[in-house]
């Protein structure tokens, strides 16, 4: 079972006290496969998120690649109706006031899509003016502004089409904060952007917290999550699995160390070999290049060094560093506790 | 809202290469298709009646394959959910993305009688002069309104490319656009009276070679506003369950 963090209350604070509420938020899809025998399949793609994020607040939803991360977003945004649980956004229900939580929210997705590719710049956001009701005399100033915001300006009557990624999901970004929504669900922003240009990003997103709206913001960059949010919710199998500032999360890594050693052709054997020695508590890989990284998080009185080394006999390697652990190891440790065929709900950290 | 956003619609959907390669052949081959089949049939002298039928072919294949086309065009470069999120009645959303492939749909028939003057010296002598582009525009709104009607089924569908395929001949065949109803199996009579194309034609026609031009134009926006009004109170359902089958996203 996962960590319930909001604890399990089925009634929403007092109108608008928060600016996203959600309780027991369930929501699960069924497919079909074949035609003479059909299965049935029921995924659970969000199975209990219970969390609120307080008005001007910049939230992180941190969790790997289908955890849940965009359909908890879907949900709140009204894009999906739950199967299961409530939510609010501004103290309106996403299925029975759609309309008046429209109104308040804005949606920022990462990536190519999104955007009218043939259109301008300036007639896609005309067009999504209108689509929110801003009034025709304020759109102008309006669009002039948000490309200002958005460090577009004299690239305005460009058609999309010619736009580099990163102009692309800037323009998404004033798209969705043309109706000057009060919260806005950013959903992994940053994919696929160059460095310099996810930079910018991150300033425009935390010059618009500065402003008061609420931001929530899904990625997988851990420092982004860090560098932005307030508060970080690490999401997996559907279910938050902890919650709480960059330095309380840290705390989930606490009495450990991380061994990081380069090399080139671990197996999958020889992974399993490391995660099976005394005081090993993480292994991860990440691949850099032509180079891996391997991590090993071991109890901080064990010295694993030489075990590791041991089982990586006639890999080549690179640089070995031991290290304190980062908010990364912690965030490392909480998915992986979450994978665990038995997790355990560990307390979370106030 | 509703005329800024047929007006770039329009602008998004003329400028497609594969629209404008489309819009450029289409017609030529439609009007020699026309052509030939009247001039087989031994009846020459109605060869605008032929290019006008294959015009307004051209105007259904435009509605049909717009709308469906818009639809799952939009769900492919992810816009369609972020129109159906913006907080409007979902029909008025879509009924700009509708129209605009109506009004691109009238240089289907331009380009079909344009086609048929070059190439086969068909004369455009116009019963009614006046009433032919009055003909034309009224036809070209009611099915922009239909199109309403049959966007709401491509919402909830993400195979909507598969249904108007299906669509495509048996509405221009039952409509009497280039053969005459009259020429059918009977039982076709009552699906032909109650859709909208078929009055269209009708008037299109006789404001091209002589006939009362205004009771069919007046029956086709009748049902149109039918269609409209249908569509309308159906895409509010379609949205809630695409909402809930998640059909609005590829995935």
């Amino acid at each position: 079972m996962g960590v319930r963090v909001a604890g399990p209350t089925h009634r929403f604070a007092a109108m608008g006290e928060h600016a996203i509420e959600a309780v027991g938020l369930h929501r699960s899809y069924r497919s079909r496969t074949g035609w003479l025998r059909p299965q049935r399949r029921e995924v659970h793609a969000v199975a209990g998120v219970d969390l609120t994020v307080g008005h001007g607040e910049l939230f992180g939803l941190l969790g790997p690649n289908g955890a849940g991360k965009t359909t908890t977003i879907k949900l709140l945004n009204t894009l999906l109706i739950p199967t299961g649980g409530e939510a609010r956004i501004c103290g309106f229900d996403v299925v029975r006031q759609t309309r008046e939580v429209r109104r308040r929210i804005g949606y920022v997705f990462g990536g190519d899509r999104g955007l009218y590719d043939r259109l301008s710049a300036r007639d896609n956001l005309r067009y999504f003016a209108e689509l929110y009701g801003v009034p025709g005399r304020e759109q102008k100033r309006r669009i002039a502004e948000l490309f200002e915001l958005v460090r577009l300006t004299g690239r305005e009557d460009d058609r999309v089409e010619g736009y580099s990624r990163g102009m692309r999901q800037r323009l998404h970004i004033a798209r969705g904060l043309l109706h000057r929504p009060r919260v806005l669900f950013l959903d992994e922003p940053s994919i696929g952007v160059d460095p310099v240009a996810a930079r910018e990003l991150r300033q425009t997103v935390a010059d618009l917290a500065a402003t008061g709206t609420t931001v929530l913001l899904t990625t997988h960059y851990m420092a982004e999550a860090d560098e932005l949010c307030g508060r970080i919710a690490v999401i997996a199998g559907g279910r938050i699995q902890a919650l709480g500032t960059p330095a309380e999360l840290r705390h989930h890594a606490d009495g450990r160390r991380v061994l990081e050693v380069q090399a080139y052709g671990v197996t999958d054997g020889q992974l399993a070999a490391i995660r099976a020695r005394p005081g090993v508590r993480e292994v991860s890989l990440a691949v850099h290049g032509a180079a891996q990284v391997l991590g090993v998080q071991s109890d901080a009185g064990v010295d694993v060094q030489a075990d590791v080394l041991r089982e990586l006999d006639g890999v080549r390697l690179g640089r070995v560093t031991a290290r304190q652990p980062t908010l990364e190891d912690a965030y490392v440790a909480i998915v992986n506790r979450a994978a665990e065929p038995t997790p355990v709900a560990g307390p979370v950290p106030a | 809202m509703i005329a800024v956003g047929a007006l770039l619609h329009v602008k998004q959907l003329s400028r497609s290469p594969f629209e404008i390669a489309i819009a450029l052949f289409v017609p030529v081959v439609q009007a020699t298709l026309a052509v030939y089949l009247f001039r087989a049939g031994g009846e020459p002298d109605r060869l605008l009646e032929a290019a006008v039928g294959a015009g307004l072919m051209g105007v259904w294949s435009t509605v049909l394959f717009g709308s469906g086309g818009a639809i799952q065009n939009q769900r492919w470069q992810g816009t369609l959910e972020m129109i159906m999120l913006a907080p409007r009645s979902p029909a008025l959303v879509l009924l700009p993305v509708t129209l605009a492939t109506g009004i691109t749909g009238t240089y289907a028939m331009l380009a079909t009688l344009a086609w048929g003057r070059l190439l086969y010296g068909i004369p455009l002598d116009f019963a009614h002069p006046v009433a032919f582009p009055v003909a034309v525009a009224g036809c070209i709104a009611g099915l922009g309104m239909f199109g309403l009607l049959l966007a709401s089924s491509f919402v909830l569908l993400r195979h909507a490319n598969a249904l108007a395929n299906m669509l495509e001949y048996p509405i221009w065949l039952v409509s009497g656009m280039l053969v005459p109803v009259t020429a059918l199996p009977g039982w076709t009579g009552p699906v032909a009276a109650v859709l909208p194309t078929t009055w269209g034609a009708r008037a299109v026609h006789e404001a091209a070679s002589g006939g009362p031009v205004w009771p069919a134009l007046a029956v086709c926006l009748a049902i149109s506003l039918a269609c409209l009004a249908a569509g309308w109170v159906l895409m509010t359902y379609v949205e809630r369950r695409a909402r809930v089958t998640a059909t609005l996203a590829l995935a």
